[in-house]
């Protein structure tokens, strides 16, 4: 019997703060690939970005980090790398992928979910990476000097994509535009979130910033912790985006 | 605003809660947001109430599950509970009488609350109090309520409002009852549709300061279904439910097609009973 592909799962992005959505791209995308039957999806690494990134409103890195670690927690599969966050400035995308590959092949991550009771497959394969992202994504790969060509190759042929959809948009629509999504459309997957949940962090930050509450929208502890730190209050450098 | 000038909210939800999910429990938060934002109001509890089995609809497991599940889903919140009365009887209980137990109960409470006071010439006070409660219940709250006692308000979705609109669903009389002695509190995505909804329905438009629409932002869909149906496919539904919810449901092996064919061919309840009325 054909032993299934490993694939660890990789988010970039702000976690700005971290939220129930963004954990949900990680359960929906797991299940899409189990799906599939042909992969068995190991590792998920949520990778907050530098704050050199200077996108507007971004705490501080190493909060977004312990947030990411509180929400992760109760999680047995997810885990937060600050190797991103800690590099001396931002660095595309790509350049992330290629250096947690590299760890990958290095030290295979253990096989979760693997049953004792099968019989030992053929050596386990190399564990894929694979870039896990919502639609909206795919879309700025159309926006003028937002990625480099090489890179989205780069990020479509040597890794993958998987990409939740969300409402409003087309993910099909935006591979077919482009030739080399079109190319690479075999490794680019698309999950589909039945439930739709569309927990804006930016969203999250004008609540907490009005005193409003975001219970129920982020994990408690996360909560906790923003309203221990200070972060996010109308002190805070917040204008209307 | 002087704090003792507010009217003080309870906020109940009625619904199947099954199972409950994220999404209920953002309502209540909302809900308080908003009232508590006017000046006017503040709101002092939440209380979810899970319907009772009588209610027979399609893919309803037991009460004591969606119990179970509702305490689990609030045990990290301070202000709302669940309660069990309108499951435990055992007949299906119209909405409107949910609300009257809950804010009879509340009542009932205040009198003893004053009785007790200090400052207050007791028997008098307890007299007059119990007085104008058996008036009150009795006239069908023609009356204003006793001054100083919490008002319960129904807390629901947009579809509840528009369920209004279903044929023997709803009472008519009960939906004035509960939009001229209670008061709705309907978050909702689409505020124009519930809007036109209400200056469609005479008897809402009548009340409508007692209608209070609260708007949700977020494009949240939680809907129980999509979470029974996800359970059904062997999909997650971590995060989209509390923990406890989702571990619970888990080790009880909750939901399947099995349950989901409960009540199939029953007839709802009310539909059962508004009907039979009609031709009686």
């Amino acid at each position: 019997m054909k032993s299934r592909i490993p694939v660890v799962l990789l988010a970039c992005g702000s976690f700005n703060p971290i939220t129930y959505m963004h954990l949900r791209l990680f359960e929906v995308a797991r299940d899409h690939l189990h799906q599939t039957g042909m992969y068995q999806v190991t590792q998920g690494i949520i990778s907050p970005v530098n704050d050199d990134y200077g996108k507007k409103d971004l705490v501080a890195s190493q909060h977004r980090v312990a947030m990411a670690r509180l929400a992760l927690q109760t999680s047995d599969w997810i885990r937060v790398d600050p190797w991103e966050s800690e590099q001396p400035q931002w660095m595309e995308t790509v350049k992330v992928l290629r250096h947690h590959h590299s760890q990958l092949l290095r030290s295979p991550p253990p096989m979760e979910g693997s049953d004792p009771g099968q019989e030992p497959s053929a050596p386990t394969a190399a564990p894929q990476l694979k870039l896990l992202c919502g639609a909206d994504i795919l879309r700025t790969f159309q926006t003028p000097n937002l990625w480099e060509d090489a890179h989205i190759q780069e990020i479509v042929e040597k890794f993958g994509l998987v990409c939740v959809s969300r409402v409003g948009h087309d993910p099909k629509g935006y591979i077919l535009d482009s030739p080399i999504l079109r190319r690479y459309q075999h490794n680019i997957h698309l999950a589909r979130e039945p439930v739709q949940n569309e927990i804006s962090a930016t969203y999250v930050r004008r609540a907490l910033s009005q005193g409003q509450s975001v219970k129920y929208l982020l994990p408690d502890p996360v909560i906790a912790y923003i309203r221990d730190q200070g972060l996010y209050t109308k002190d805070s450098s917040w204008q209307t985006s | 605003m002087d704090k003792s000038e507010k009217t003080e909210v309870v906020l109940l939800a009625c619904g199947s809660f099954n199972p409950i999910t994220n999404m209920h429990l953002r309502l209540f938060e909302l809900a308080k947001d908003y009232l508590n934002g006017t000046g006017k109001y503040r709101v002092i509890k939440g209380i979810i109430s899970p319907v009772g089995d009588a209610y027979k609809k399609k893919g309803l497991i037991p009460a004591h599950h969606r119990i179970i599940m509702a305490e689990l889903a609030t045990k990290s919140s301070n202000w709302v509970e669940v309660d069990t009365w309108e499951s435990l009887q055992k007949e299906w209980t119209e909405t409107v009488k949910v609300l009257r137990h809950h804010q009879e109960k509340l009542e009932a409470g205040n009198c003893d609350q004053r009785q007790n006071s200090p400052v207050v010439e007791r028997s008098g006070r307890k007299r007059k109090c119990l007085e104008e409660r058996q008036d009150s219940s009795q006239k069908k709250s023609l009356e204003p309520k006793t001054k100083g006692v919490p008002e319960v308000k129904l807390l629901c979705g947009a579809d509840l409002l528009e369920s209004f609109g279903v044929p023997n669903l709803w009472k008519s009389e009960d939906i004035t009852r509960i939009v001229a002695d209670y008061g709705l509190i309907c978050v909702t995505r689409d505020g124009s549709d519930a809007q036109k909804f209400i200056y469609e329905s005479d008897v809402l438009w009548k009340h409508q300061s007692n209608i209070h629409l609260v708007n949700e932002w977020i494009h949240n869909d939680i809907s129980s279904t999509k979470i029974r149906r996800a359970l059904r496919r062997g999909q997650s539904i971590r995060y989209l439910v509390p923990d406890l919810v989702q571990e619970y449901i888990e080790k009880h092996d909750l939901y399947s097609s099995e349950s989901e064919d409960r009540n199939v061919g029953v007839v709802l309840a009310p539909l059962q009973r508004n009907t039979a009325e009609a031709k009686s």
